[in-house]
């Protein structure tokens, strides 16, 4: 059913739904420093709750399941605090932030495509499953579920419910040797987590021997301050149990190789003699500091280094386990910035854009002012100036351009919805449907394609549902089962030309036409062309679906994706084919920010007719003018009768041609479909204008579209030939002044 | 001339919104607040002096030819091009129904912000900056309807001239221009 795609039809998405979480995972970031901070209102849990939850939500779409299962988890518990049933307290706070760390690194594998290893933020998970745990304990009546099985530790201390059953109870009395080799990650450092502080944390358990594996040590030129290069090797003798030690590596699990081993008292002799690394005394820095005699020295265990190295090459064959990791391979291999989960996008605030837009605008004026000064001045016309005026022109018009383009965006962010309705909509129909989409990469106005989505699924949905007919009836028909909806987008003349066509049956004229006439839409003693009839379906509280679906015939119809359309400076036609199909054609301006107008004078003043809606421009003879009783004329073109607008006397403006015989009648086309003339006193060219909005400041003009500034600074007022088409002509401009038009004018001027 | 009467020319691009709610909250403010210090840029209309809250003033400028709207009421002068923003000019002689200021480069249109508008007064000349302590602001008598009494909003004394404090809001409410327009109408 859906077209086939070349690479991956999600792609794109994707793209969005990384950058969605990156955004996320910022907001989070900051809300999670206000929890810390000591807000711990409901706003901020239910932000960092929404958070995750959007991830989620992303994630489950396209099966990324490893963040699915995480984010599931500690929404779960995010769910429990903005309920109240867990309060947030100090230590929870940190499992927070430790499962915001695991879920971005799950995201950045997620976006160059990794798999993490199973073990990978098991340990923030079974954090997570501790207060989970806690809560359904308390919830319970405290029957025994706490997730640590070592009675001694304290309620509240957020340990690592780590499985507990490879360590003894802790509560032994005699001293209890560990050996735990830990190796921090690149990650780590950047977690904002210190060895040191888990050393000395190590520390206070009870007598430790550390020894200190430096051989990954580069040359000072090639250390990088963020980066991880020791390991540690601890002989602890305590008196305290597995968790507490786990307590200590609690929130750097995730972020180094980490083993921690028992060792019997037979073994502690055996072990002590095979490490031979030298023991670091307290006041030694517990081995982060090295003296020099120790790296002359090599110092280091035969065994160690040989394990460090092995553990160096495996760095470098296995992918790395953290992205930070990837992301610095990647770049180091130079082999681009592709994998590199780096934004390639930054989202801009429109305001931004558009003030943007402004000034480039202003740029303009200003440089045709310049120019036109230039020209005018004594300056020889060899001079360096003139040259440089060139160039500021060009640079100028090219800075506009791509200005304008930030706006634009390709219309597949709108096409890309329509399959999933199509979809939907076929199957609740039982109709077999393939939707064909062309030219996706057309791009237009992003005001143009915001505006464009409910217009098109609600014409998508209208094809499906009356154009399309049931399996049956096609192959009645002898068409095949299956229908074809064809969703293509083109630029054409300056604007973006949408059209939607099935192979359906067509529009029924007849019923179309029967219905139009019991609804009162047309008299029931007009006779209309076809095309008349297939564009009734644009009447306003028109549905032709015998019954009304639920998928159309809401009280929307086809007039309102007129109204929309048209809105949009755009208009909509149909043609249809009785059996054969039905073609609808939307057509719309590429951007609503420019416009590309008419100069026209009239009365002295100036304004911008848009291009779009223009047809022709006539001088008719005065024999073609058919003047009205109530002082309106008509000019006949072609030989069709077309109501003549005299734009000075609609605006009552004093002064301006009368007499379109005189003057110039500008042909133009309204929305629906009417021909009006137009007319002015001279044409001034044809220009590219920025349109300025009149609302902003005061109200809106009847006649008038909007405003735009011209080269010369001036405001010009850029005609609504819809308005205008039914605007009242008032008397003749020499009798301005009479009570009649100026109760007149007030009346327009107070609609 | 008046044009350079230094209030505030360098009104930002984009117009802060912010700033244009202090200019409102200012103006809220007078009648509620006793003893404090309040500011005016004054300006002639014909033979009246008249003053505004200098917080709602964006800028001065000396009068330029506008483009006229259509079918707009008398006072609406048209519309002028500040720096890419359509700006409305209304003709408060007009506005006051003594008829259009016959417009030269010597008039002035004092830009104020109104709300989120910015709009244009056209006045005769700007005279002076007052600086006043809301105490000595006194109400306005009740006497023979003037046409500019209902924008009035107190009255101060500077150096025995009377300095009549005008209300922009109730100037340019656009929705009252349009109620008075159409009761005019019929």
């Amino acid at each position: 059913m859906l077209p086939a795609a070349h690479d991956d039809p999600f792609a794109q998405f994707k793209v969005t739904f990384f950058e969605e979480c990156s955004e996320l995972l910022a907001d989070m970031e900051q809300h999670l420093g206000d929890l810390e901070a000591g807000s711990y209102e409901n706003e901020t849990l239910h932000a960092i709750f929404r958070a995750v939850h959007s991830i989620k939500a992303g994630a489950g779409a396209f099966s990324f399941a490893r963040l699915v299962n995480f984010s599931h988890k500690f929404e779960y518990l995010l769910d429990e605090l903005r309920t109240g049933k867990l309060t947030v307290e100090a230590e929870l706070i940190e499992t927070l932030f430790r499962g915001f760390d695991v879920l971005s690194d799950l995201i950045g594998f997620a976006q160059n495509g990794e798999v993490p290893d199973d073990a990978y933020g098991q340990g923030a998970l079974d954090q997570i499953s501790f207060y989970l745990n806690k809560e359904d304990a308390s919830e319970a009546g405290e029957k025994g579920q706490t997730a640590s099985s070592a009675g001694d530790a304290p309620d509240d201390s957020g340990a690592a419910a780590e499985p507990t059953a490879e360590a003894p109870a802790a509560a032994k009395q005699s001293l209890e040797h560990f050996r735990i080799e830990f190796t921090p990650r690149e990650a780590m450092y950047r977690h904002a987590n210190e060895p040191l502080l888990i050393i000395r944390e190590l520390k206070d358990l009870g007598r430790t021997e550390t020894t200190i594996d430096i051989s990954r040590l580069p040359a000072l030129n090639a250390m990088e301050p963020e980066d991880a290069y020791f390991s540690w090797v601890f002989d602890l003798w305590t008196e305290y149990g597995r968790d507490e030690i786990d307590e200590v590596f609690e929130f750097v699990v995730d972020d180094c190789d980490l083993t921690i081993v028992t060792l019997d008292h037979d073994d502690e002799v055996v072990d002590v003699e095979v490490s031979p690394g030298r023991p670091v005394g307290e006041n030694e820095g517990f081995g982060l500091y090295v003296s020099p005699e120790d790296l002359v020295a090599g110092q280091v265990s035969a065994s160690q280094a040989a394990e460090a190295l092995k553990r160096q090459m495996a760095s470098k064959i296995v992918p790395p386990e953290t992205a930070n990791n990837k992301q610095e391979q990647v770049e180091a291999a130079g082999t681009g910035p592709s994998a590199a989960p780096k934004a390639s996008s930054i989202r801009v605030d429109v305001d931004r854009v558009d003030r943007l837009v402004n000034m480039v605008g202003e740029l303009v004026i200003t440089q045709s002012m310049l120019a036109q000064e230039v020209e005018n001045s004594d300056i020889p016309k060899t001079d360096r100036v003139f040259t440089g005026m060139d160039e500021l022109s060009t640079h100028i018009r090219d800075l506009q351009e791509d200005v304008m383009s930030i706006r634009m965006q390709p219309v597949k962010s709108v096409f890309s919805r329509m399959p999933r309705i199509v979809r939907d909509v076929s199957k609740k129909l039982g109709k077999k449907v393939r939707l064909v989409t062309v030219g996706e990469a057309t791009e237009v106005d992003k005001t143009v394609i915001e505006e464009l989505a409910d217009p098109l699924t609600h014409m998508i949905r209208n094809s499906l549902d009356h154009g399309l007919e049931s399996p049956e009836e096609r192959l009645a028909a002898g068409k095949a089962d299956e229908g074809t909806i064809r969703l293509s987008a083109e630029h054409r003349g300056g604007r973006i030309v949408i059209e939607i066509v099935d192979d359906g049956r067509g529009i029924n004229r007849e019923k179309v036409l029967k219905l139009a006439r019991e609804k009162g839409v047309v008299a029931p003693d007009t006779t209309l062309s076809d095309s008349e009839v297939d564009n009734l379906i644009f009447a306003p509280g028109f549905s032709t679906a015998d019954e009304v679906t639920d998928l159309s015939g809401r009280g929307v119809g086809m007039d309102v994706v007129l109204r929309n359309i048209q809105s949009l400076g755009g208009r909509v036609s149909v043609q249809s084919q009785p059996g054969a199909g039905t073609r609808f054609q939307l057509t719309l301006p590429l951007t609503l920010a420019v416009l590309d107008g008419m100069i026209v004078g009239v009365a002295g003043q100036k304004f911008v007719v848009p291009i779009s809606s223009i047809l022709e421009t006539v001088r008719p003879p005065a024999a073609d003018v058919q003047r009205m009783v109530d002082g309106s004329c008509l000019v006949r073109i072609r030989g069709e009768y077309v109501p003549v607008v005299p734009v000075a006397r609609v605006f009552n403006f004093k002064g301006g041609e009368q007499d379109p015989s005189e003057g110039l009648v500008v042909l133009a086309e309204t929305d629906g479909g009417r021909v009006v003339g137009l007319l002015v006193d001279e044409l001034a060219g044809q220009q590219q204008v920025v349109i300025k909005s009149l609302e902003s400041n005061y109200k809106s003009v009847r006649g008038i579209a909007s405003a735009t500034i011209l080269g010369n600074g001036s405001v010009c007022l850029i005609l609504d030939v819809d308005a205008l088409a039914k605007m009242p002509v008032l008397m003749p401009a020499g009798k301005s002044g009479s009570k009649t038009q100026k109760a007149i004018a007030a009346q327009v001027a107070a609609e | 001339m008046a044009d350079n009467a230094g209030v505030d020319q360098s009104v930002p691009q984009g117009f802060d919104p912010k700033l244009i709610g202090l200019a409102q909250a200012g103006t809220d403010d007078l009648a509620a607040e006793s003893g404090k210090m309040v500011q005016f840029v004054s300006f002639k209309v014909d033979d009246g002096e008249y003053g505004i809250d200098i917080m709602a003033v964006r800028e001065i400028q000396g009068w330029v030819e506008v483009t006229k709207l259509p079918n707009t009421p008398e006072h609406v002068r048209g519309v002028l091009n500040l720096r890419g923003i359509i700006v409305p000019i209304f003709d408060l002689r007009c506005r006051f129904g003594n008829g259009l200021t016959e417009a030269s480069a010597l008039h002035v249109m004092i830009i104020v912000a109104v709300g989120h508008r910015i709009m244009g007064l056209l006045v005769d000349a700007v005279s002076d900056i007052i600086t006043t302590n809301t105490d000595e602001i006194m109400q306005v008598p009740e006497v023979e309807a003037r046409g500019d009494q209902k924008f009035i909003t107190g009255l101060i004394t500077v150096q025995d001239r009377m300095v009549a404090l005008l209300e922009i809001e109730k100037l340019f409410d656009i929705d009252d221009l349009v109620a008075l327009v159409s009761k005019a109408a019929g």
